[in-house]
């Protein structure tokens, strides 16, 4: 393939045969194939998406945003600002308050997601990336309560200690060395949790949002006149 | 802090204070504090109605 810098375009040349075994090549069309752009960002959804408890997901994300983008402001301020200051403290709760919003939508969603057996056709993974999520954001929200830097964090890290070292694991996740709690805060959980946020809502673009189960035949008996004759609809 | 700051103030702390020590609920081996409590119960009580509360349609019919 020859490279032209005056060619309008310039380097967007793709699926040359010449270039078809090249590993970027095979990805490419492995990721449009599995996500070509209509189905990663549609512009309908099925008509049983309109429905309250299908909201959550999306609220989930939103809150996520707004966890993410105070921390960020709170990590550049640092915890003289967000303990003293009145914006710092306006930010803390911010991120405080979104995180207890992003929890309350998760659970929501979690429910609903369970009561109609969302792992339903070929979305085990969705499921399984949406647990995950689940759980390392508990690890996150429980890094953050001990990253304060307040008598509230120390006295969370000075009972969780004994808990953390009944399962063993406190020689490598020690609740009291602040340095390390603050690192598993604001660096490696938040991309733990990114990365699987990422993969869940590819999935669910991927699969599509799950539909209701099919009602009951029983369910469409219909009750009018002689209540004798079995008016069953055929689903 | 201005007069109108301490009047919402005060108001607020009359509705909800949160000095002092949390409360909490024992029953047998389980005990919760009741802030733990009311979250839960306001869980509950968005997710029956999240799926009893119809969603407003486009006037223009299902799609």
């Amino acid at each position: 393939m020859t490279f032209d810098p005056d060619e309008s375009g310039v380097g967007l040349q793709a699926d040359l045969p010449e270039d078809a075994d090249q590993w970027s090549a095979r990805l490419r069309r492995t990721a449009v194939s599995a996500l070509p752009p209509a189905r990663l960002l549609p512009d309908r959804q099925p008509a049983y998406v309109a429905s309250w408890i299908y909201v959550f997901g999306a609220l989930t994300l939103a809150a996520l945003a707004i966890v993410v983008l105070t921390g960020m402001v709170l990590a550049i301020e640092g915890p003289t600002w967000w303990h003293l200051s009145r914006d710092g403290l306006f930010v803390n709760s911010m991120h405080l308050w979104s995180v207890e919003l992003f929890f309350f939508f998760m659970v929501i969603h979690l429910w609903g997601k369970f009561f109609m057996a969302a792992w339903r056709g070929r979305r085990r993974a969705t499921w399984v990336t949406g647990v995950l999520a689940f759980v390392v954001s508990i690890a996150a929200a429980f890094t953050g309560y001990l990253s304060q830097q307040n008598f509230d964090s120390q006295w969370i890290a000075t009972q969780a200690k004994d808990g953390i070292n009944a399962t063993g694991a406190g020689a490598y996740f020690n609740v009291l060395n602040f340095g390390q709690m603050l690192m598993w805060h604001i660096l490696l959980l938040p991309l733990v949790v990114g990365f699987l946020v990422i993969v869940h809502v590819l999935l669910v673009r991927r699969r599509g949002v799950v539909p209701p189960f099919a009602p009951d035949p029983e369910d469409l008996v219909v009750p009018v006149g002689d209540l004798s004759v079995d008016r069953t609809v055929a689903p | 802090m201005t007069v109108h700051q301490e009047v919402v103030g005060r108001l607020a702390q009359a509705v909800i204070s949160l000095n002092g020590p949390g409360r909490y609920v024992h029953w047998g081996f389980i005990q919760i504090s009741v802030a733990n409590l009311v979250v839960i119960a306001l869980i509950v009580v968005v997710f029956v109605a999240a799926v009893l509360v119809p969603f407003p349609r486009r006037s223009g019919g299902a799609r």
